[in-house]
């Protein structure tokens, strides 16, 4: 049996209640080790006050190729933003 | 530099899809690691960054040298604190080159058995405090010189790992800077030592951007592919242009005579560092290359009962678990 530590991919929750952010991977025995390993790694200058690991080969990715048809649709889709629609001055702010 | 002479492999893929790899990175796309990519592209990569996180590893030797004698318990706790950093540039690092199909452990290994390098600048020695001071000031000095660029670098992975690792950089010169400040402003002895430092570290640090352009074969490629973003001369020239002012303000004397300030061109003119000295350390021949070797397989051999037993309580563990649900 191969005796690499799996690799583990690091996402990190900041001071500011913004949503945990990939900040990057590194190899432990288990999730418990991969969290404190986290910490030492990603955590040196107060970057964070939550830690979630997950193990990299449980993460399912769209793959490259799939670029056009998953995402040129929503290209065409321009009422989708506010700024489509005008609105006049008199209304005020909306 | 970090990665010094990396030798840029050829490619054999098909011209269109070629054509279309170079339109991504002209218009500053980034290139991720599903992507596909050129070959040669992917084994400079690996064998650049690969170097790289070595530099970062093998360079906690000389600096870890020094944690249990530094002079204060302040200046303990910077070095450890900065030492600690390098083995996270490392870590981002390998990460980094895992991405693009190797693994940690492969690369690991290939340090260890001499088949990568690390860069030049590990193989010299630190002799005394004051080499402390010298490294953080112009080792991290001159890797800032080539990492700021890099984070601009088109391959994802690398450039996210550039930029974390510059957030950090910025602390480890100024503390060496601080360190060398003190002793050059301290006594006689202690300018001594600090203008020592400096003579003995200024043309190691020069060759840490790797040989003259004129010498630079493999520059070409890796520039078109933007995982080389200047040229070793244009980053030197720079280097010196920074670090003159900065020696002259400690009232230490950079050990070149023909270092002068040249009006028309705007640079300092300087003598370039004994090529066949880099070329000597290059091949195993440095003052230092044998003990970091050796140092380095002494911590993976020593460390190796430790990464079987966590692995084999983890894998307990797991089975542990599953059989009770
Ligand atoms: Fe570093
Ligand atoms: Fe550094």
């Amino acid at each position: 049996m191969k005796n690499e530590w799996p690799l583990w991919e690091v996402f990190i929750r900041g001071q500011h209640g913004l949503s945990h952010r990939h900040v990057g991977s590194l190899h432990a025995p288990d999730a418990e080790m991969a969290i404190k390993n986290a910490r030492d790694v990603y955590t040196r200058r107060n970057e964070g006050v939550s830690i979630w690991v997950v193990e990299a080969n449980q993460i399912s990715a769209s793959s490259p190729s799939d670029k056009g048809p998953l995402y040129e649709p929503s290209e065409s889709k321009v009422y989708r933003h506010p700024t489509f629609f005008d609105i006049p001055d008199e209304v005020g702010a909306m | 530099m970090y990665a010094q002479m990396i030798k840029s492999e050829a490619t054999q893929d098909d011209p269109e899809q070629l054509a279309a790899f170079q339109a991504r990175i002209d218009a500053g796309e980034k290139i991720e690691p599903k992507d596909w990519m050129p070959e040669g592209y992917r084994k400079t990569l690996i064998r650049q960054i690969g170097q790289h996180a070595h530099s970062e590893i093998v360079g906690q030797l000389p600096e870890g040298n020094w944690i249990t004698r530094a002079p204060t318990l302040e200046r303990k706790a910077i070095l450890l604190a900065k030492v600690q950093d390098e083995a996270g540039h490392g870590l981002y690092l390998y990460g980094a080159a895992e991405t693009l199909g190797v693994s940690r452990d492969e690369l690991t290994e290939m340090l260890l058995d001499g088949r990568m390098k690390y860069s030049s600048i590990f193989n010299y020695p630190t002799l005394n405090w004051a080499d402390i001071g010298a490294v953080g000031w112009l080792v991290d000095g001159a890797a800032i010189m080539n990492q700021v660029p890099l984070q601009r670098t088109s391959y994802g992975p690398y450039s996210r790992a550039m930029i974390r690792i510059c957030k950090e950089e910025s602390f480890h010169q100024r503390q060496g800077y601080d360190a060398i400040r003190r002793m050059a402003e301290g006594s006689d002895a202690q300018k001594k030592m600090a203008q020592d430092a400096l003579n003995r570290l200024w043309y190691p640090s020069l060759m840490m951007f790797g040989p003259s352009d004129k010498d630079s074969v493999h520059s070409a490629q890796s520039m078109a592919w933007k995982i080389k973003m200047n040229t070793n001369d244009e980053l030197r020239q720079k280097f010196v242009d920074q670090t003159v002012p900065q020696a002259e303000y400690l009232g230490l004397t950079v050990p070149d005579p023909d270092l002068k300030w040249n009006e028309a061109r705007g640079h300092y003119d300087f003598t370039d560092p004994d090529w066949t000295e880099f070329y000597e350390v290059l091949k195993g021949n440095g003052p230092c290359n044998t003990d970091r070797l050796a140092a380095r397989n002494k911590a993976w051999d020593e460390g190796a009962w430790v990464r079987d037993g966590l692995l084999a309580h983890a894998r307990k563990r797991t089975a542990r678990k599953m059989a009770a649900e």
